[in-house]
């Protein structure tokens, strides 16, 4: 018999959309200056949901001039205390998860089950984690004592909307700063309503302020001369300006950039559990993860029966509506990043590498990407070398240790790999030589606040995650 | 790869795989299973099959024909046709299938076989001293030959677990060589005994030993010992019968039994089934659960829906 | 509230903590407790018997391995749960205070302040201590070598013969944060603490046995606590340097960690809680 899934879908009305949403600056929503809103549309209808306030430059000098003045007081509270705001505000995240989590999934695409079960958890455990680290700041550089920075500018991006405001605001808070951060254009609500969570929580005025826009809007934050550091997370063709920009400043940067992350595969892996890390490495949150496992590098041997179970269970993934809890990859996050992916696919095609894609059907409406592959890319290919950010794999073969290694490293970028292997010395010799900044043995996007995240090369530089992310926040005395 | 080898009747040495699993991955994986949601006519659907793939057993010291025929009446109807009648109407749903078969031990089977006569329901009886199988090759051929003689039409022998953990393949591989022949026409379900075999690499390489030796059916466990059926133990047993279909075209049935109490888990497992071997295993010719308290809470689950409220079990018998 | 007046109000029975529950003493004993300053007799508390102690051990070791092997981020929420808890209790632990040990209500605030304090200290410290005493060691040679810490296992607590409600939970906090278990020995000063403390705990999503907390005789209790195979850690919080002294001499029963008196001043601190983990060093080779 077929054994159908009846469509299950997550309800709405727990959340309320302003139909017209505001900057968040010194504790208050306030109308932008030039009053110009922008739309933010729900990817998997292509239906729009709200206006967003856009901001410029006198706006986020207001941001910045609140961060400046709410700054002293904020970084003079005990830690304890500044720990206190922190613990409230996860507590409370915790409480209001489910409106998160649907927020979320109507911004930005991504399937339910997944803002339900992974972003919204890990935010409420970044905020949880590093309010323990506020009053235990001694302990951060041994044998240093340590002081913010004063006020930080933060740019996120919008593959994980909240996860990134949290990777960014929990750290610069706990060691005493104050934050002006500019979500992504098309995802800009669920960091709004993190804001009513900071007023909820009592947050101090000006601790922190969100100011919503574009490309300007995100100069404007990187151009300001009263700003001590730049957070960023998002391409490495942006960061390549913002690094530029600062080049004759005092700014502080961290940048956590693109990747063309490899997994190698060698013969004596758990193959259906390696089968499940590759799926899970390309294909989840769409692809759209900067550390996603883009290459496969597979030892030869093995290769002709892996892409085999790799198409039986890309036959099973379900497509579809993401505020369905049976969906698997939802929406792309929008026409452009659309037009983007279809268009590295068709150079792929003409490139001559193998390309399959499962045969079910996906939504006509909204913004959908079957999850594909192309089978035997070179790695003279473009494919194995640009950053699609999609759900798009480029499988190649390998036949020894070393040349896995040599090709795995044979990008300009750094952030992630994976290694999948039942052999435990040689997963250890492979990790020790493989240049990038994550290295998932045996498992696939593993994400955890205690965990240090962050690229080497052209992924970025800094780290986020553990206490090694309390150092680009804090300064020696 | 690690391999090992048995020798086949015909004397030829095949070798047999030891796959390895990763136990952290195939946890995640079948968790995964639980966060699919079944509704609506999804949902009876699903309740419906799980109680057509479902084998009502009994297996203590203490049955007596008494016992084991009162089963027999609620494997026929497990809610009395008349009581739900009128909610079926009502929603336009097919009648209430009986279970797939019981299961008994092989003292019991007569009693069983005369019980059922006419239903179509199997009589499947455990044997190869079950549950501990540790008795000598012949009492359990002829245990087997015993249940067969008087009209078993499923057998579920137990593997040589001291045999298997001290690494005497062969006499595992021989036993079940043996029991099959016992077995004649007779379909054949091999018990790992799961939750004595520590570890899922043990499990994926019994389920091939068991697969290769001629079974028709592999089964998680005798209901015995704890842990019983798991979602990750299954997922390790049913991603060998995708593996071996593929290498040699036949297709293995899979049966979980013991833990499986609610019809929310019976659903989870049926999304794995559906999703790791796909239509073709979705139905009780391939796949079954070993249980007793499912059927009841499959009844409830379906007296739910029907009503669209929570229901109590007081409109059938409790065993 | 009821109409009735205050003589038919209804007294509650201060009992041990052991296994989650609220058992009395096996042995029937009671020890009073005093309104402060007067004769008039506030509550009856329990006093434990070793066979109490025994019973608290065995509990504190069917809940450790569970405790240990919980998340770090688990033990946080916990430890977190116990702030909100006490917070919630504040009346309750002012009533205690201020009735059986005369503090004025900004002092008995205080306490409470302070117990609050702990607990959200070592709630925040259960997932980070690891990374500050951990370490991938450089050895010399082509193996992968790293340090991990583990809790020591079941934690017998002295409590200071000086009451002080924020130091107690501290030495608690300090002690479970890691993964240990702990049956505590309440000072004589302050036990009625125990009911408000206890509840705290019930009420906190704490597994069963991982606090158990007993009031009683320490003269009476304290060979058992020293010579007890089951107990791997004892900390002996009191200033008593003949009492330490015997403790250690028993403790070499079976190799305990003696954890003597911790200084107010690091009571909060990363080197209080190492006091109660086992450092494990892996080597694992680098090779193809």
């Amino acid at each position: 018999m077929n054994f159908e899934y009846a469509p299950s879908i997550e309800s709405i009305d727990i959340v309320k959309i302003d139909p017209k949403n505001k900057l968040f600056i010194d504790g208050k929503f306030v109308e932008p200056t030039s009053k110009k809103f922008f739309a933010t549309i729900n990817p998997a209808t292509g239906e729009p949901l709200a206006q967003i306030a856009d901001a410029n430059a006198k706006d986020v000098d207001l941001a910045v001039k609140a961060a400046r003045k709410a700054f002293p007081k904020w970084a003079k509270l005990s830690g304890k205390e500044r720990g206190r705001y922190l613990f409230r505000i996860a507590r409370i995240i915790q409480e209001r998860a489910r409106e998160l989590a649907v927020l979320e999934t109507l911004d930005n695409g991504k399937p339910i089950k997944e803002s339900r079960d992974v972003d919204v958890p890990l935010v409420a455990a970044h905020f949880f984690y590093y309010a323990g680290w506020a009053d235990k700041l001694e302990y951060a550089i041994p044998g240093k004592d340590t002081k913010p920075l004063g006020v930080v500018g933060q740019i996120i991006p919008w593959n994980f909307p909240l996860l990134m405001a949290a990777w960014k605001i929990a750290p610069a808070l706990a060691c005493g700063n104050t934050v002006v951060i500019k979500p992504a254009e098309t995802t800009s609500l669920s960091i709004l309503l993190l804001a009513q969570i900071f007023q909820e929580a009592g947050l101090p005025e000006g601790v922190v302020n969100i100011v919503t826009g574009a490309g300007e809007t995100g100069a404007a934050i990187v151009n300001h001369p009263d700003i001590n550091k730049i957070a960023f997370t998002g391409s490495t063709e942006v960061a390549r300006i913002i690094q530029k920009a600062v080049a004759h400043t005092d700014k502080k940067l961290t940048l956590e950039l693109g990747g063309k992350s490899a997994n190698i595969v060698y013969e004596d892996a758990a193959i259906e559990q390696a089968v499940e890390g590759v799926i899970n490495g390309i294909y989840f949150n769409q692809g759209h993860v900067c550390c996603a496992g883009s290459r496969l590098l597979l030892e030869e041997s093995i290769a002709e029966m892996f892409v085999d179970k790799l198409k039986n269970r890309m036959e099973k993934l379900r497509v579809g509506n993401p505020l369905d809890k049976n969906t698997d990859i939802g929406a792309i996050n929008s026409a452009a990043e659309h037009a983007k992916i279809m268009k590295l696919v068709e150079s792929g095609i003409s490139e001559g590498g193998e390309y399959f894609e499962p045969s079910f059907a996906i939504p006509s409406k909204g913004y959908f990407h079957k999850p594909c592959f192309f089978n035997k890319v070179s790695s003279a290919f473009s494919l194995s070398r640009v950053e699609v950010f999609g759900p798009v794999l480029a499988i190649s073969t390998f036949r020894t240790t070393a040349e896995a290694i040599m090709k795995a490293n044979d990008t300009q970028y750094g952030l992630a790999a994976g290694v999948w292997s039942e052999k435990g010395s040689k997963v250890h010799k492979t990790a020790a030589a493989l240049k990038a900044g994550i290295i998932w043995a045996n498992t696939y996007n593993k994400f955890d606040p205690s965990s240090p995240f962050g690229g080497f090369n052209e992924s970025g530089f800094g780290r986020e995650g553990g206490r090694h992310g309390l150092f680009p926040y804090l300064s020696i005395k | 790869m690690r391999t090992i080898s048995v020798q086949k009747e015909d004397g030829n040495q095949i070798a047999i795989h030891a796959f390895p699993i990763d136990e952290v991955g195939a946890n995640e994986r079948a968790d995964f299973f639980t966060k699919r949601s079944v509704k609506k006519d999804s949902k009876i659907n699903a309740l419906y099959l799980a109680l057509s793939m479902c084998d009502l057993t009994t297996l203590e010291g203490a049955d007596t024909p008494g016992r084991v025929k009162q089963m027999c009446a609620k494997a026929r109807y497990p809610v009395p046709p008349e009581m739900i009648e009128p909610f079926l109407k009502k929603k336009k749903w097919g009648p209430i299938p009986s279970v797939a078969a019981v299961c008994v031990y092989p003292s019991m089977v007569p009693v069983a076989v005369e019980a059922l006569k006419g239903s179509g329901i199997g009589v499947a009886s455990v044997s190869t001293a079950f549950p501990s199988g540790q008795a000598p090759l012949q009492v359990k051929i002829d245990d087997t030959r015993f249940a067969v003689e008087n009209g078993a039409s499923e057998i579920d022998m137990v593997i040589n677990r001291g045999a298997f953990l001290s690494g005497d393949y062969q006499t595992v591989y021989d036993e079940i060589v043996a029991i099959k022949k016992a077995c004649g026409e007779t379909h054949l379900k091999v018990i790992l005994e799961t939750g004595e075999l520590g570890s899922y690499d043990r499990v994926r390489l019994a389920s091939e030993i068991a697969m290769e030796a001629g079974g028709d059916f592999i089964k998680t466990s005798t209901g015995k010992v704890t842990p019983a059926a798991t979602l990750p133990v299954t997922l390790v047993m049913l991603q060998a019968i995708a593996d071996f279909h593929k290498r040699t075209g036949k297709k293995i049935g899979m049966k979980p039994a013991g833990g499986i109490r609610t019809a929310k888990q019976a659903i989870q497992y049926l999304c794995m089934v559906q999703e790791t071997l796909g239509p073709d295993w979705m139905n009780p010719h391939m796949f079954r659960f070993g249980a007793s308290a499912l059927v009841n809470d499959l009844l409830k689950q379906i007296f739910k829906e029907a009503t669209g409220h929570y229901y109590y079990d007081k409109v059938f018998s409790i065993d | 509230m009821s109409g009735l007046n205050n003589e038919l109000k209804i007294a509650k029975t201060i009992k041990l903590f052991i296994g989650g529950e609220f058992p009395r003493t096996e042995s029937g004993r009671s020890v009073p407790v005093y309104l402060a300053k007067s004769k008039k007799i506030y509550a009856n508390l329990c006093k434990a018997s070793r066979k109490d102690l025994r019973n608290a051990v065995t509990a504190a070791q069917e809940a450790q391995k569970g405790w240990a092997s919980r998340s770090a981020y688990n033990r946080t929420q916990i430890l977190y749960r116990m702030a909100e808890m006490t917070e919630g209790k504040r009346e309750e632990f002012i009533e205690v205070l201020t009735n059986t040990l005369g503090y004025t209500k900004i002092a008995a605030n205080k306490a409470v302040d302070e117990a609050v304090d702990a607990f959200v200290y070592y709630a925040g410290f259960a997932d980070k201590y690891q990374q500050m005493v951990g370490a991938v060691n450089p050895v010399s040679g082509p193996h992968h070598n790293f340090t991990s810490s583990e809790p020591v296992g079941i934690v017998a607590l002295v409590c200071n013969s000086k009451f002080n409600l924020g130091n107690m939970v501290a030495q608690i906090a300090a002690i479970i944060a890691s993964g240990n278990s702990v049956v505590t020995i309440m000072a004589d000063e302050g036990a009625a603490t125990l009911a408000p403390l206890s509840e705290v705990l019930a009420t906190s999503d704490l597994p069963k046995g991982v606090v158990n907390l007993l009031t009683g005789d320490l003269a009476e209790l304290h060979s058992h606590l020293g010579t007890h195979m089951e107990i791997n850690s004892l900390s002996y919080q009191g200033t008593n340097k003949k009492v330490l002294g015997e403790l250690k001499e028993m403790a070499a029963g079976n190799m305990k960690r003696v954890i003597p008196l911790i200084a107010q001043k690091d009571m909060l601190s990363l080197d209080h809680l190492i006091n109660y983990v086992e450092f494990k060093t892996v080597w694992h080779p680098i090779g193809n």
